[in-house]
């Protein structure tokens, strides 16, 4: 039961996932991390 | 499996996560596309090392973002990780964690193995998690958690300090607020096992959420287990694994497999843990 529970779990990830490739949100997750954000490191 | 081959394991994966190794001498940050990608653990996108995105930081990234744009793909990898792995991520692929362990391991008189008394404190990082997803959805681009706690971007400022003197002069008051939090958690990782984890990681309160769900879980045989509790005594994460295998604590780091003498306990995914016919605890 909780196999099943996790595998389905699992499929929403990937249809989570997907749709957020769809609309491009990957480019916002680089666009960020590529460059150094000031309050993570303490500059503010 | 034996502590050596966990820890082998999470150097693999702290190493593999911060392989822009050229990066902690030239003070520059990957750039690659590596970084379209959330790493499972706690790993500060501006260490200079890092090849990937932290999933902390891209959600509050979404949350503080005008319009607020609801976060489907890093949700989506959280879900992922969670599902598969539930605090696994956390005995076996954070970088964080790694780095409380290694800290762990130097010796001092008076270290404390469990903590029942603080165990309260355990619901912190709760807290700390509703305000990580709360707070940037009022104040736009304001990411609470890393600007004020997150150890791992510390972390990075200091060796973008050490390797760009221009960064240097930019620290300041917010700098050495983070670098005492900090150096209190080095501190405090020498004399408890992974406090951070335990009190503070928001990472690790959305995982433990996916402990009793997850397909790398825990078992208990009740048939075998002789309720010696020699398992709890092991725990280094204040789990009582013959009560509750699959607490939202347990890291899997398989301290209590070890320690039972009646080999009752198995952690892994279903095809090393069979499902049982009722008999045992899962």
């Amino acid at each position: 039961m909780k196999n099943t529970l996790a595998w389905i779990l699992l499929a929403a990830a990937a249809a989570l996932t997907g749709a957020g490739l769809w609309l491009g949100q990957n480019a916002l997750v680089l666009q960020k991390a590529v460059r150094v954000c000031l309050e993570c490191v303490g500059i503010g | 499996m034996t502590d050596r081959k966990r820890f082998s394991i999470q150097t693999a994966a702290a190493l593999l996560q911060n392989a822009n190794f050229k990066g902690f001498f030239t003070g520059r940050i990957y750039q690659g596309a590596g970084k379209n990608v959330c790493v499972p653990g706690l790993n500060c996108y501006s260490c200079p090392g890092a090849v990937g995105a932290c999933p902390v930081g891209s959600l509050q990234n979404f949350l503080g973002s005008r319009p607020v744009r609801l976060p489907y793909y890093v949700l989506g990898l959280l879900l992922f990780f969670g599902a598969l792995l539930g605090r696994a991520v956390c005995g076996f692929l954070c970088p964080a964690g790694w780095l409380q362990e290694l800290l762990h391991r130097i010796p001092f008189p008076k270290k404390r193995r469990g903590d029942r008394a603080a165990a309260p404190l355990r619901k912190l990082k709760y807290v700390i998690l509703a305000l990580t997803v709360v707070l940037p959805l009022f104040f736009a681009l304001t990411p609470f958690f890393c600007k004020y706690l997150c150890p791992a971007g510390t972390l990075a400022g200091v060796f973008l300090a050490l390797s760009d003197s221009a960064v240097r002069p930019l620290l300041g008051g917010l700098f050495a607020w983070k670098a005492a939090v900090l150096v209190s958690l080095a501190a405090a990782s020498i004399l408890l096992f992974r406090p951070f984890c335990k009190y503070l990681c928001p990472l690790g309160a959305i995982y433990g959420l996916f402990n009793r769900f997850a397909l790398y879980r825990g078992e208990v045989d009740e048939g075998k287990c002789i309720r010696c509790e020699k398992c709890a005594a092991a725990c280094r994460m204040g789990v009582e694994p013959h009560k509750d295998i699959n607490s939202a604590e347990c890291i899997r780091c398989g301290d209590c497999v070890r320690a039972c003498p009646t080999a009752a306990i198995r952690m892994g995914f279903p095809s090393a843990r069979p499902e049982r016919d009722g008999t045992g605890k899962s």
